[in-house]
């Protein structure tokens, strides 16, 4: 493949310079072998992220919905490396970190941190809070006790914990304090980047709001980009400044949350956002709309369908569906979505 | 008085309050522990038998070595409270040396074991694939061979065993079973958001083995080593009673028991051999009950009461 088309497919998604962009991604692509036989050959391949391309700019937030199984989480692990991307390209704060070795990523995993989706898990139960916090500190910088102690104590107050919660244990906590603490060990190497895999999805509703309202306080107090992936829409129109869409390791849909909101394309956006329960006493919003239901489940990502991936739950599925696999065209301003729909080409 | 208990209710209500202490989940294991009535009597019987051992100069004069054929197999008396054996050594002294001979092929034997199965389970769980692969089948060669059958065969081809040999060769052949059990733990670990966490913030190698996985396996690396060093004191008194164990004249308490193999002894002589047998089963059993009550103090869920 010639460099040329690779750069012409990273242009989807976005038109800016150079200098705004802190994260892009090209082309990238995760393939699980799946093992099988007596001898353990590969049978097949799993294709968890399957040709995504995006770039996130400084500052903003960057959601990226779809169900479970479509690689969402997969690709936030690629981006931070705990995964090796079977190919593609990917560029941190201009810097090609695609194939850098572990060792060397070491020192940017400064920059671009993560958050868990479980705190209940993402969390050592034998380490205190303070530990915790600590060692992102003792891991990469060579900060003096003191220094150390005061970054803590910083951080933890902007995450809103207390001074003598420093030595409690994680059990001491409810999860969304939890969830505080995940936030507070991710954000003590002031990254510029955070990862957050669906960071409120294991929280009850009313502490989602708290997580998420202090999540957007903290970008805006300490200029973090976020990529934030969710399986719910609502939680990421709250906080994403763009949305991608993403069904089957593929982006069905990438636009500003205005635009992918107010006027969904892609027949998936659109039976998403239909299905987000709408609690209106006078029933007028309802009537004004029909729900799309879809049926069936998520095919598999060893044998997607042909063509289109969505083609088999696709309300409008129409012959070429089959055929070809539509590519990310732009609608309207930053606005692309990969539908034969409307490809009028 | 009364207002001294005043102040002090007032203090602790405080204290309550607002700067409880904060127990780490180790600390709140050791309180399980410590409520767990089995195993502190485990931990008392335990504690005496380890006394006794190590000041059994204090309590008995007779040399657990010296031989004495004028006074061979007598009964009880003032002078040897158990008896006397065939060689006329007194029994009772051999009891209590032979108690340091079994605690220490059993607690060395446990260290050394648990050293092994560490360094291999560790590997094996940590970094998996090639290594994991290697190791595994090492161990399977291990296990496939009967523990038993090995050992004797080891101990066979060499001509004097000592105790340091004898604790090497036990451990070489019990390491796989162990590291098994760590390799298993470490890798349901490997996969925990935690240890995802670790790598994210570019923690070593180093640091996550000792920082994140080694704490939050120690529960059964702890259990089982206490498990081990109860089947490793039957295994030497075993192995002795066979007469392939610790050779004689060291007193140990598989060595005592072997005497009754003789018929006299087995049905005149009780007091040589009932003592030995009641230490190794008190012995077992004491440290069986701390192992359970580890187990319970560091798997609350694991508690069938």
């Amino acid at each position: 493949m010639t460099m040329s088309t690779k750069q012409q497919d990273a242009q989807v998604g976005t038109r800016l310079t150079d200098e705004d962009i802190l994260v892009e991604v090209r082309n990238i692509k995760k393939y699980f072998p799946i093992k099988g036989g007596v001898l353990q050959k590969t049978v097949g391949q799993l294709k968890a992220v399957d040709d995504v391309s995006f770039s996130i700019k400084k500052g903003e937030t960057l959601g990226i919905v779809g169900e479970s199984g479509s690689g969402k989480s997969t690709l936030g692990r690629v981006l931070i490396r705990l995964l090796e991307p079977t190919d593609g390209q990917l560029i941190f704060d201009n810097k090609d970190i695609t194939t850098l070795r572990q060792r060397l990523i070491r020192p940017i995993r400064e920059d671009m941190q993560m958050v868990f989706q479980d705190p209940f898990a993402s969390l050592n139960s034998k380490m205190s809070v303070e530990q915790l916090i600590e060692e992102p500190l003792l891991v990469q910088g060579n900060l003096a006790k003191k220094d150390r102690k005061q970054k803590v104590l910083a951080v933890l107050q902007k995450v809103g914990l207390r001074k003598d919660d420093l030595q409690k244990y994680p059990h001491e906590f409810s999860g969304g304090q939890r969830q505080r603490i995940s936030i507070a060990r991710a954000l003590v190497l002031n990254p510029k980047f955070v990862i957050c895999d669906e960071p409120v999805s294991a929280l009850d509703v009313s502490i989602q709001a708290q997580v998420l309202n202090l999540m957007k306080d903290l970008q805006e107090d300490l200029g973090l980009t976020y990529l934030f992936i969710a399986h719910d829409l609502s939680v990421v129109k709250h906080i994403s400044d763009r949305v991608a869409v993403m069904y089957l390791g593929r982006f069905a849909e990438i636009a500003p949350k205005r635009s992918l909101y107010d006027n969904p394309l892609h027949p998936y956006t659109q039976a998403l956002l239909s299905s987000i329960p709408v609690i209106d006493l006078s029933g007028e919003q309802a009537r004004g709309k029909e729900k799309i239901k879809l049926s069936g489940d998520l095919p598999s990502p060893a044998s997607p369908p042909s063509g289109c991936t969505f083609r088999t739950r696709c309300p409008k599925a129409h012959d070429r569906c089959t055929i070809d696999r539509p590519e990310l065209i732009e609608i309207d301003e930053g606005h692309f979505v990969a539908c034969h729909l409307y490809d009028r080409s | 008085m009364q207002t001294l208990n005043e102040q002090d209710i007032n203090a602790d209500g405080h204290v309550n309050g607002s700067m409880r202490k904060h127990r780490s989940p180790f600390q709140l294991s050791l309180r399980r522990f410590l409520k767990n009535k089995l195993a502190i009597v485990g931990m008392i019987v335990f504690f005496i038998i380890v006394a006794s051992a190590v000041f059994a100069p204090l309590l008995t004069e007779h040399d657990p070595k010296a031989h004495n054929l004028l006074k061979v197999e007598q009964k009880p008396s003032s002078e040897h409270i158990l008896g006397t054996d065939s060689s006329g050594r007194d029994n009772f002294a051999r009891l209590l040396y032979g108690a340091r001979v079994s605690l220490t092929i059993g607690i060395s034997t446990m260290v050394f074991t648990v050293f092994l199965g560490l360094v291999f389970g560790t590997l094996s769980g940590y970094y998996g694939g090639k290594v994991d692969s290697i190791i595994m089948r090492i161990t399977d060669l291990f296990l496939a061979l009967p523990f038993l059958v090995l050992a004797l065969t080891i101990i066979a081809l060499l001509k004097k065993v000592t105790v340091g040999l004898f604790v090497v060769i036990i451990a070489v052949t019990s390491w796989p079973t162990l590291s098994r059990i760590i390799r298993g733990t470490f890798l349901s670990l490997r996969e925990q958001e935690f240890v995802l966490g670790a790598r994210v913030i570019g923690a070593s190698d180093f640091r996550i083995i000792f920082r994140h996985f080694l704490p939050n396996a120690i529960g059964p690396i702890i259990v089982n080593a206490t498990l081990l060093m109860a089947a490793m004191i039957i295994v030497e008194s075993g192995l002795s009673f066979i007469g392939m164990g610790i050779p004689q004249p060291t007193p140990t308490w598989g060595n005592m028991i072997s005497e009754a193999q003789g018929l006299r002894i087995l049905r005149y002589h009780p007091e040589a051999w009932i003592p030995p047998g009641l230490a190794i089963l008190l012995t077992v059993l004491s440290i069986n009950f701390i192992g359970d009550g580890l187990r319970d103090a560091f798997d609350p869920k694991s508690d069938r009461r």
